[in-house]
């Protein structure tokens, strides 16, 4: 399986991506420059951390109008598993792809702790190899990622199962001290409604071996592999 | 939404019929949006002995300089790009005025 890594002006955590899935997954993967705009022989798109055009005016709203944005949701239409992860995820809300946007933290301080989540829903390629409810281990390292939506986007998510990962303790209960930034209804990651992309504050990325104090993120990256194959196998 | 006012001394219909305005837009949170910034600055506020403050929200405060032949087309353009890019419509709502300038004023 072939992944991509867009870089961003600003991008910060693309070239942790691209050694998660090297070293991690062993996979074939490549930076794709964000004046690209073929995505082709691509299988999955991981749209890293980091400060996008220096998050000015908003996180993410600027990186949303780099002409590689075109292609992602030309790829994300046809289906293609994507995963946003922190700014990702806030580029991916700023894009439209994903229901509700990212604040400033509650606390107004940048958050870089170890945090716990629980995987609510197996059903999306970025989650396919996890059982629901497992709890994950996973970095953060973010000064806007209170999750926001306004009441009936929130309703509409939890109804549909498009909430994913959840700010959990370690035994995977919800506690006001295991959310670290505010986000409304403990919400840490979420898919849209086709269930193909994914955007998460936590990084997979940074947790894909032991030696660097973690390797559940694997448990994530990994998960389009099984997605993927159970693809082709449905074919 | 958009009020316009007239600053300098107006010659500003340039050789291409175009006249130059400086949209003035305020971008602040909806209502319901919860603003930690505001809090803060409303407890540092009460901190400096200002108990009469009640509430603060703080937002953002963006100048524009455009060409648009009309004060209305100046209007829908801006209208436009507050849609687009200036504030995000989940989070922030928006208002701006439109000040028309003298053509040698430096921007």
């Amino acid at each position: 399986m072939r992944f991509g890594v867009i870089t961003f002006p600003g991008s910060n955590g693309d070239h942790d991506a691209l050694k998660a899935i090297e070293l991690g997954l062993k996979q074939p993967v490549e930076a794709i420059w964000y004046r690209e705009t073929n995505l082709d022989g691509f299988d999955c798109i991981l749209i890293p951390g980091g400060f996008s055009y220096g998050d000015y005016l908003r996180a993410g709203a600027i990186a949303r109008f780099a002409p590689v944005m075109e292609s992602v949701a030309e790829f994300a239409k046809k289906g293609g598993p994507i995963l946003g992860m922190c700014n990702g995820f806030q580029v991916l809300t700023e894009a439209g792809m994903l229901p509700g946007a990212l604040l400033p933290n509650g606390s107004l301080q940048f958050r870089s702790q170890w945090v716990h989540v629980q995987v609510e829903r197996s059903d999306t390629p970025w989650t396919a190899g996890i059982d629901d409810g497992t709890v994950l281990k996973l970095p953060i390292a973010h000064g806007g990622g209170r999750y926001f939506a306004d009441p009936k986007t929130l309703a509409r998510l939890e109804e549909n199962g498009q909430v994913i990962f959840r700010y959990t303790d370690a035994s995977g209960n919800r506690a006001p001290d295991a959310n670290p930034n505010d986000s409304l209804n403990d919400i840490a990651g979420i898919c849209n409604e086709q269930r193909n992309i994914v955007g998460l504050m936590p990084h997979p990325e940074r947790a894909f071996d032991t030696i660097i104090g973690g390797d559940d993120g694997i448990k994530v990256l990994s998960s389009v592999l099984e997605a993927g194959i159970a693809a082709v196998a449905g074919r | 939404m958009s009020r316009v006012s007239q600053e300098g001394s107006l010659q500003s219909q340039s050789t291409n019929g175009q006249r130059r305005w400086r949209a003035d837009v305020y971008v602040t949170l909806k209502p319901v949006v919860n603003d930690p910034q505001g809090l803060a600055v409303r407890d540092g506020l009460h901190m400096l002995g200002y108990d009469e403050v009640g509430a603060v929200r703080a937002g953002k405060y963006i100048q524009v300089w455009l060409e648009a032949e009309r004060e209305s087309d100046a209007e829908k353009r801006m209208t436009e790009m507050c849609d687009k890019l200036l504030a995000n419509p989940v989070i922030e709502q928006y208002r701006f005025n439109l000040v028309e300038q003298a053509h040698d004023e430096a921007e």
